[in-house]
């Protein structure tokens, strides 16, 4: 058994801890690139969500180095992401190509199925072998997330953009490559000591919070890079949403301390009051959220045609008028146009100044 | 005279504009076609400009905008290179300084920008539909052998506008021959191909946005006067069309290089003699990692001016200001 999966963000990281350290085999997928669009675009309705091309072309991609299994998530509820690996796997059956797909769906709903999928991937091993290698993923995932909010908040600081960029990449190599939590914890607290010593600028920073579906908010590829072009246009960004946060949801149902989706849910009401799918709940939410904690603007990011994300996006105009904070949402595919992305990032970061400049005037 | 100058070099047109110091246009504004060739046209452009200048007159600031802003900033040496959102709002607050809505159509995009207070608080660009109005306008009047300037004339003389489909321009156009060939007027037809477009552009790109007088109509589409009359017709308010209605992104552009100037005194423009140069733009391939992107690289002689197209940040970027691309080569 070759196993894949498909890339999202840093996950790779992660997922690869648990599977190696249970001694299973696989393949990872080349990182997402235009040849993985491609290929996920050719075979993939054309009116599939994004995530869902760049899935495919992943398989693909990995099919070539030899996996033989993929190892997917699935889902419940309204969105179209409970379909995606059916409808996968039923592309790449008409392909004629021959892949497993074991399909893991949330243990919120059907915890006896889950376990059967387990245990066919963990063969002869002990379910105590499991939980050591999902305590070490665990570990993997916080080290990930502590050294991306660090590299969010430097990214508008650093006078040398490119010195941070080339340490934040060497600095995932080598979590990916640390062989116990001793190790990482060294790497990351290296890390953090580098940051001190990073050239700074002075002055304050815009502060912009990122909300929306959980592929396109941790997939840079499908997001346009979008928080390395607001770092280096002087904005400071917060994610909604971490690998961490909501591994800590979906597998210890919130049972350990870190910061989750929970108390957004709450902040969405009024405005939204019922589970939409996918993360539509948590997007209002966390609007409020940044917008309580006065930040300066909140971008809303989806795969085109995301249902969840429209139905949040009719509602943040809403928030807008209750709050004053000014959203903008960004419908991402593979035909988005990199030059009408980076256009209204910048008219964006101009509005956002000229409103705190504004707040500024009048607190006088 | 001191000058400052204002480019937007978009997909479609390619404009110039002189103001003097106290923010006046000075000379007739250049309305150039791009035609796929952006650094050929702004150089022509140049040249245009400077056989008009008299002996004391004298460039002490650049700004530029639109799709090509880097580039276009690069090549003269611009004091500022700002979106053309944020370019468009500050030269139609130059003129309606009460202003709350703009409504932007051009060639290829379609913009709407709401103010409150004279500061932006919200915006929105074409992304799929509404895209190429002007173009799609041009075109219909050309199909039906009418200047543009009679085809929206012509749209004023409508009795009974017929409804047209305005989903899209490809809708429209199919629908619009069908109109045509069951018999409706020409005018009527034509009225209703402008009251579709704006439908389509309302919902499109206006959507769930505050439209609040005053209205500022501008970019090329606002010459056409169906357009116009749609647009007071669906909105039930007065439009207002600026003098320079077709190149306010380079107004707007000469406005925020002209503050620039008044902070720091000096310019960085690289002089007319730019129009004479060679430049040889090209590509390739970065193979450092699999993003494989496409490099774009401007020379001069020897000289790498600057280079974009990297994720990364490796080769330059076309994100920031100025100064940062320069300084790469
Ligand atoms: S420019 Fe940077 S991101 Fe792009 S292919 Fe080269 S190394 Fe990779």
């Amino acid at each position: 058994m070759r196993i894949t999966y498909p890339h999202m963000g840093n996950l790779y990281i992660v997922i690869r801890a648990l599977l190696t350290s249970l001694g299973l085999e696989l393949v990872l997928p080349p990182p997402t690139s235009n040849r993985t669009v491609e290929l996920g675009v050719r075979y993939a309705p054309e009116f599939a969500c994004f995530p869902l091309k760049l899935n495919l072309g992943n398989f693909l991609e990995a099919r070539e180095l030899g996996a033989d299994t993929i190892l997917m998530a699935g889902g419940v509820g309204p969105c179209r992401f409970g379909y995606y690996a059916q409808v996968q796997r039923e592309i790449l059956e008409d392909l004629g190509i021959k892949m497993e797909m074991v399909v893991l769906e949330p243990p919120d709903t059907n915890w006896g199925e889950l376990k059967d999928k387990i245990r066919y991937l963990l063969g002869d091993r002990s379910w105590w072998e499991l939980v050591k290698a999902i305590r070490f993923a665990w570990y993997k995932a916080r080290a990930v997330d502590l050294v991306e909010e660090r590299v969010l908040y430097l990214r508008p600081r650093v006078v040398q953009p490119l010195e941070l960029e080339n340490k934040y990449r060497e600095i995932l190599h080598r979590i990916d490559e640390a062989p116990d939590k001793r190790e990482l914890d060294r790497i990351v607290k290296n890390f953090f000591n580098f940051s001190q010593r990073l050239p700074r600028k002075s002055g304050s920073f815009l502060r912009a919070g990122l909300v929306g579906e959980i592929f396109t908010v941790l997939e840079p590829f499908a997001n346009y890079d979008l928080e390395r072009r607001l770092g280096l246009l002087g904005v400071e960004v917060t994610r909604s949403i971490f690998l961490s946060g909501w591994i800590n949801e979906h597998l210890f149902r919130g049972l350990l301390r870190v910061k989750g989706t929970k108390h957004a849910k709450k902040l969405a009401a009024p405005y939204l009051n019922s589970f939409v799918g996918g993360h539509g709940r948590e997007t209002v939410g966390s609007t409020v959220d940044f917008a309580r904690q006065d930040y300066d603007g909140v971008i809303q990011v989806a795969p085109f045609t995301c249902m969840p994300e429209i139905v949040a996006h009719s509602v943040l105009p809403a928030v807008t008028k209750d709050y004053g904070i000014p959203t903008l949402t960004f419908y991402l595919d593979e035909q988005s146009g990199e030059a009408g992305i980076q256009t209204r990032l910048e008219a964006f970061v101009d509005l956002m100044a000229a409103r705190r400049e504004r707040m500024r005037k009048e607190n006088r | 005279m001191d000058l400052v100058l204002g480019i937007d070099v978009g997909s479609v047109s390619t404009n110039l504009i002189l103001l003097d110091l106290a923010g006046e246009p000075y000379l007739t504004p250049l309305y150039l076609r791009t035609q796929g060739r952006p650094i050929a046209v702004l150089q022509q452009g140049l040249a245009l400009l400077e056989e008009q200048l008299s002996s004391g007159d004298r460039i002490c600031g650049v700004g530029t905008t639109g799709s090509a802003r880097f580039l276009a900033g690069v090549l003269t040496g611009a004091d500022i290179i700002k979106n053309e959102i944020t370019a468009h709002a500050v030269a139609a607050l130059r003129i309606v300084p009460d202003a709350r809505t703009i409504l932007e159509i051009g060639g290829q995009d379609s913009k709407i920008i709401i103010l409150r207070d004279g500061i932006v608080v919200d915006f929105a660009m074409n992304t799929v539909c509404a895209a190429g109005t002007g173009s799609f306008l041009d075109q219909q009047a050309f199909r039906l052998n009418l200047s543009i300037e009679e085809f929206g004339a012509l749209a004023l003389e409508a009795a009974n506008p017929v409804r047209i489909a305005g989903r899209c321009t490809v809708f429209a156009e199919s629908d619009m021959i069908h109109k045509q060939q069951m018999g409706h007027a020409l005018p009527d037809i034509i009225a209703g191909l402008c009251e579709a477009l704006v439908r389509n552009y309302l919902n499109n790109v206006g959507k769930g946005k505050e439209v609040l007088p005053p209205v500022v109509f501008q970019g090329g589409v606002a010459a056409n006067f169906g357009m116009r009359a749609a647009f007071e017709k669906v909105l039930k308010t007065e439009i207002i069309i600026p003098p320079y209605y077709n190149v306010m992104g380079a107004y707007g552009a000469a406005l925020l290089a002209r503050e620039y100037v008044k902070e720091k005194g000096q310019t960085n423009f690289r002089g007319f003699q730019v129009a004479n140069l060679q430049y040889q733009p090209w590509s390739f391939e970065c193979k450092g990692c699999s993003n494989r992107c496409e490099i774009i690289e401007i020379r001069e002689g020897k000289q790498v001016l600057a280079r974009w197209g990297d994720r990364c940040g490796r080769w330059g970027t076309s994100v920031g200001e100025a100064e940062e691309v320069k300084s790469i080569s």
